[in-house]
C-alpha cells in the first residue's frame, strides 16, 4: 500500500513497472476485502442449507466430501423377494454425488468401502454402491422398527438453489416487510421534495430579514442526534393517538417523521445546488417582470434536477436501510416490521440458520444496491454538494 | 397490496396538497397586492404607480415566509421542539410527569453500564473516523492512478448502500464460531488454517468493540474515498509539477503536498464520520444488543426508551449526552457556513 501515490505525478517521473503493479496489487486487496464479505452472504444464500451448515461458503464452487446422515424409511415400499423384505433407494439427497464410505453406526460412520456389504445382525444386511443407491435387506419387515441409520461419506457436486428465497418469502413475513419497507420508503422520499425546494429557493435567491440565521439553523439542524427527536415526538404521537382515539403507530406518523428529519439536508443540498445557478438567468427573468414563484417553477426547479436527484436517492437509501425511526413510530408488532426490523428479529430467533438469514440479508439489501449501481453518478454528486465546503 | 395503493394514493394528496398551498398562496398574494394592471402591464399614471412599487415591497416581505412556511413548521415539529422538549425531560420522572431534579444525571454518573457505554463511545470515536478517513485517502489516492480504477471505486463505495442491518448479517457471517466441526464463517476458518484456535469473536469482552468497528468502517470508507477523490483531483496541477520538478519521491509528494492542500475536506470527511458513529444504534443492537461489554450510547438510550415501558427521564438524559458531544461540530460547521458567505 506504500506503493507511489502521487497521481499525475507518476507519468513525470517515468514509469517504474514495480511502482505500477503494487499500486494494481494493493486496490486488488482493497477492493477483495471489501467486497468479500458480501460476496460470502450472496452465496451462502444460494447454497442448500445442509451444505451451509457443514463446509465453508468459499468451497461451494467446489466439489465437497461431506459425511452425512440418512435415515431409511421405515418399511415403506418395501418389497419381499425370495423371502426376505426388501428396501432400495438412495442416501444422497437430489440424486448427485458420489459415496466414498458408509457404516451403520455413528462410532464407525464409515467402516465399509461402497459396494461392500455390511451385517447389521438378525440377518439384516446393507449394502449401499458408489452412486448411494442402497439395498437393505433382512427376514423381518422393517415397519416394526424406526428406519434405519445409514452414515455415509460423499463427495457432493456444489448445489445451486433459490429454495432458500422462496422459503423465505413465504414464510419468514418478508415478503409482508419488504411492502412495508416500500410502502414507508416511497412517500417519505417523495413528500419532502416540495417542500424543502421552496425553502431552498427562497434561502438561495430571495432577500429577506433572517435569511443568514435560518440558513445557520439549516446547518445546525444537519447533525442534531436523531435521539434527542425520539422521547419527545413518541410522546406527542402517543398523546395525539389517545386525545383522539387512532392508533399511534400510523404510517402518516412516520411519512413525516422521515420528512421532518431529512428536511435539513434536503433544504442544504437544494440551496447549496440553487445558489451556484448563474445569476443572469434569474436577474433577466427579474427584469422581465416575473415574480420569484414564477423564476422558481419555471426556471429554478427545472434546472436543479440533478440536486432534486441526489436528494431523491439519499433519502430512498436513508428511508429503507433505517431501522430505529421504524422501531419507534411503526412498531415492532408483526404486520409492521419493516425488513430491518424482521432481520434483527431473525438475528435474534434463527442465529444459527444461516439459509434464512442469508437470503432474508439479501432480499433486504437488493433494492438499495439497485439504486446505487443504477444511480451511483447522483449519488456521488450529492456527496460531494453536501460535503465539500 | 392495499397498503401500497394508500402510499401511492398519500403521494397524490401530499404533492396536490404541496401545489394547492404554495399556488394558492401565491395566487392570493398576487390579488392581494397586485403589481401589473388590465392586461399585464404596468400602470401608467403616478398615483397608481404609487401604489404598485408599494405592493412589490409587500409582496417582497410576504413572499419568502409562504416559501419557508412548510418547512419551518416541520423542521420546528420534528428537530427544534424535541430537542428543548428532550432537555426538560431530562428533569423530570420515568413517565414525565414529577419534577426531579438533576435525579436522572445523578443516576448517569453512577450507572456502570453508562460508563462503559462512554469507554466504548470514546474508542469508537477514536478508531473508526481516523481508520475510514486514512483508508478512504489510500483508496482514493491508488484508484485515480489506474485504469479500472473506477470499478474498483464502485466496489468500495457499495456497502455505503447496504443498511446498518444488513452490514451486521453480512459481517455476523463472517465471525461465525462453531464450537466443533468446520468452521463456516471466514475469519475463524482463516484463524483456524494458519494454526489458531476458532474464537468466539463478538463475545470477547474489549476485543469484540473492533470487530464491531470494523463494520462502520467498512460502511465508510467508501463515503470517505469519493469526497477525498474529488479534493485530490482539486488540487492544482502546479504544486505537484514544482515538487516533481524539486525531485521530490511519489511519496513525498503525496505527504508533503498533496495531504496538505486537503487538510479541510479531510476535516469535513472527519467530522461527518465522527457524527454517524456518536449515533451508531443498529450495529450494535443487531450484532450484541450490548452483551459482552460493547454496550454504546444510542443503544442504551433505546434500550431505555422501551425497558420496563420505558423511562423518559433516564433515555432524555443519555440522549442530551450525545446532543452534547455533537455540539462541538456543530458549531465549526455553522462558523464554516457564515464565513463562506451567506448566498450568492
Amino acid at each position: 500500500m506504500s506503493g507511489g501515490m502521487a497521481g499525475r505525478a507518476e507519468g513525470r517521473v517515468g514509469r517504474r513497472a514495480g511502482l505500477t503493479w503494487a499500486v494494481h496489487l494493493s486496490v486488488l486487496l482493497l477492493v477483495v476485502l471489501w467486497t468479500l464479505p458480501t460476496a460470502g452472504l450472496f452465496v451462502t444464500s444460494l447454497r442448500d442449507r445442509d451444505q451451509i451448515a457443514v463446509s465453508g461458503w468459499w468451497t461451494a464452487l467446489a466439489t465437497s466430501t461431506q459425511s452425512l446422515v440418512f435415515r431409511a424409511p421405515a418399511g415403506e415400499g418395501e418389497v419381499e423377494e425370495a423371502g426376505r423384505f426388501v428396501l432400495r433407494g438412495t442416501v444422497l439427497d437430489g440424486g448427485a454425488g458420489r459415496v466414498t464410505a458408509f457404516g451403520t453406526s455413528s462410532r464407525a460412520p464409515a467402516a465399509f468401502g461402497p459396494g461392500e456389504t455390511a451385517d447389521l445382525g438378525d440377518g439384516v444386511r446393507l449394502t449401499v454402491a458408489a452412486d448411494g443407491g442402497y439395498e437393505l435387506s433382512g427376514p423381518q419387515s422393517f415397519k416394526a422398527g424406526r428406519g434405519q441409520r445409514i452414515f455415509h461419506t460423499a463427495e457432493v457436486p456444489p448445489r445451486f438453489t433459490l429454495a432458500n428465497y422462496a422459503g423465505v418469502l413465504g414464510a419468514a413475513g418478508l415478503g409482508r416487510s419488504f411492502l412495508n419497507s416500500m410502502t414507508v420508503a416511497v412517500p417519505a422520499t417523495v413528500i419532502p421534495i416540495l417542500v424543502a425546494a421552496f425553502a431552498a429557493y427562497a434561502l438561495a435567491w430571495m432577500r429577506f430579514a433572517g435569511r443568514g440565521l435560518l440558513i445557520a439553523a439549516v446547518v445546525g439542524l444537519l447533525v442534531v442526534p436523531l435521539q434527542m427527536a425520539l422521547i419527545p415526538l413518541l410522546s406527542l404521537y402517543n398523546g395525539l393517538g389517545q386525545a383522539f382515539g387512532f392508533d399511534p403507530k400510523t404510517y402518516i406518523g412516520i411519512w413525516l417523521a422521515h420528512t421532518g428529519f431529512g428536511l435539513p439536508l434536503a433544504i442544504y443540498l437544494l440551496r447549496n445546488y440553487m445558489a451556484g445557478l448563474p445569476r443572469e438567468i434569474i436577474e433577466s427573468a427579474r427584469v422581465d417582470g416575473a415574480n420569484d414563484f414564477e423564476i422558481f417553477t419555471r426556471i429554478v426547479l427545472p434546472l436543479s434536477f440533478p440536486a432534486l436527484a441526489s436528494f431523491a436517492i439519499f433519502q430512498f437509501l436513508w428511508t429503507w436501510n433505517d431501522l430505529l425511526v421504524a422501531l419507534v413510530f411503526l412498531g415492532a408488532g408483526d404486520d409492521r416490521l419493516v425488513l430491518t426490523g424482521r432481520l434483527v428479529n431473525l438475528l435474534g430467533s434463527r442465529g444459527g440458520d444461516w439459509e434464512i438469514l442469508a437470503a432474508s440479508a439479501f432480499v433486504s439489501i437488493a433494492v438499495p444496491i439497485l439504486v446505487f449501481f443504477a444511480l451511483q453518478k447522483y449519488l456521488v454528486r450529492g456527496l460531494l454538494a453536501g460535503s465539500v465546503k | 397490496m392495499t397498503q401500497l395503493y394508500t402510499a401511492l394514493f398519500t403521494i397524490l394528496i401530499g404533492i396536490g396538497a404541496a401545489v394547492v398551498y404554495f399556488g394558492g398562496s401565491n395566487w392570493l398574494l398576487d390579488r392581494a397586492f397586485p403589481v401589473r394592471g388590465p392586461g399585464g402591464r404596468v400602470a401608467g399614471d403616478r398615483v397608481a404607480g404609487d401604489r404598485v412599487a408599494r405592493n412589490i415591497r409587500l409582496a417582497g416581505l410576504i413572499r419568502p415566509w409562504l416559501f419557508l412556511g412548510p418547512a419551518i413548521l416541520a423542521l420546528g415539529i420534528y428537530l427544534v421542539w424535541p430537542v428543548a422538549a428532550s432537555v426538560w425531560l431530562g428533569f423530570r420522572s420515568r413517565d414525565g410527569s414529577a419534577f426531579v431534579g438533576l435525579e436522572n444525571y445523578r443516576w448517569l454518573v453512577t450507572d456502570p453500564v453508562f460508563r462503559e457505554s462512554m469507554l466504548n463511545n470514546f474508542l469508537w470515536l477514536l478508531v473508526v473516523p481516523a481508520a475510514a478517513t486514512f483508508l478512504g485517502l489510500v483508496a482514493a489516492a491508488l484508484t485515480d492512478r489506474i485504469s479500472w480504477g473506477n470499478l474498483a471505486k464502485s466496489l468500495i463505495f457499495m456497502p455505503m448502500a447496504i443498511s446498518f442491518v444488513g452490514a451486521a448479517v453480512i459481517w455476523k457471517f463472517v465471525y461465525d464460531y462453531r464450537g466443533e466441526g468446520e468452521q463456516i464463517g471466514l475469519l475463524n476458518a482463516i484463524v483456524v488454517a494458519l494454526g489458531g484456535s476458532p474464537q468466539a469473536w463478538i463475545a470477547l469482552p474489549f476485543w469484540n468493540n473492533f470487530f464491531l468497528m470494523a463494520i462502520l468502517v467498512w460502511i465508510q470508507t467508501g463515503f470517505a474515498m469519493v469526497i477525498l477523490s474529488a479534493a485530490l483531483r482539486g488540487i492544482p496541477e502546479e504544486t505537484v509539477e514544482a515538487a516533481v520538478i524539486d525531485g521530490a519521491n511519489p511519496l513525498q509528494i503525496f505527504f508533503r503536498i498533496m495531504v496538505p492542500q486537503i487538510w479541510g475536506t479531510i476535516a469535513v470527511v472527519w467530522t461527518t464520520i465522527t457524527i454517524t458513529v456518536l449515533k451508531v444504534f443498529d450495529i450494535v443492537l443487531a450484532m450484541t444488543n450490548g452483551q459482552w461489554q460493547s454496550q454504546v450510547l444510542a443503544n442504551l438510550m433505546f434500550d431505555w426508551m422501551f425497558r420496563g415501558g420505558g423511562d423518559q427521564g433516564r433515555g432524555a438524559v443519555i440522549a442530551i449526552v450525545i446532543m452534547v458531544l455533537v455540539i462541538p461540530i456543530m458549531v465549526w460547521n455553522i462558523r464554516g457556513a457564515r464565513a463562506e458567505g451567506g448566498g450568492p
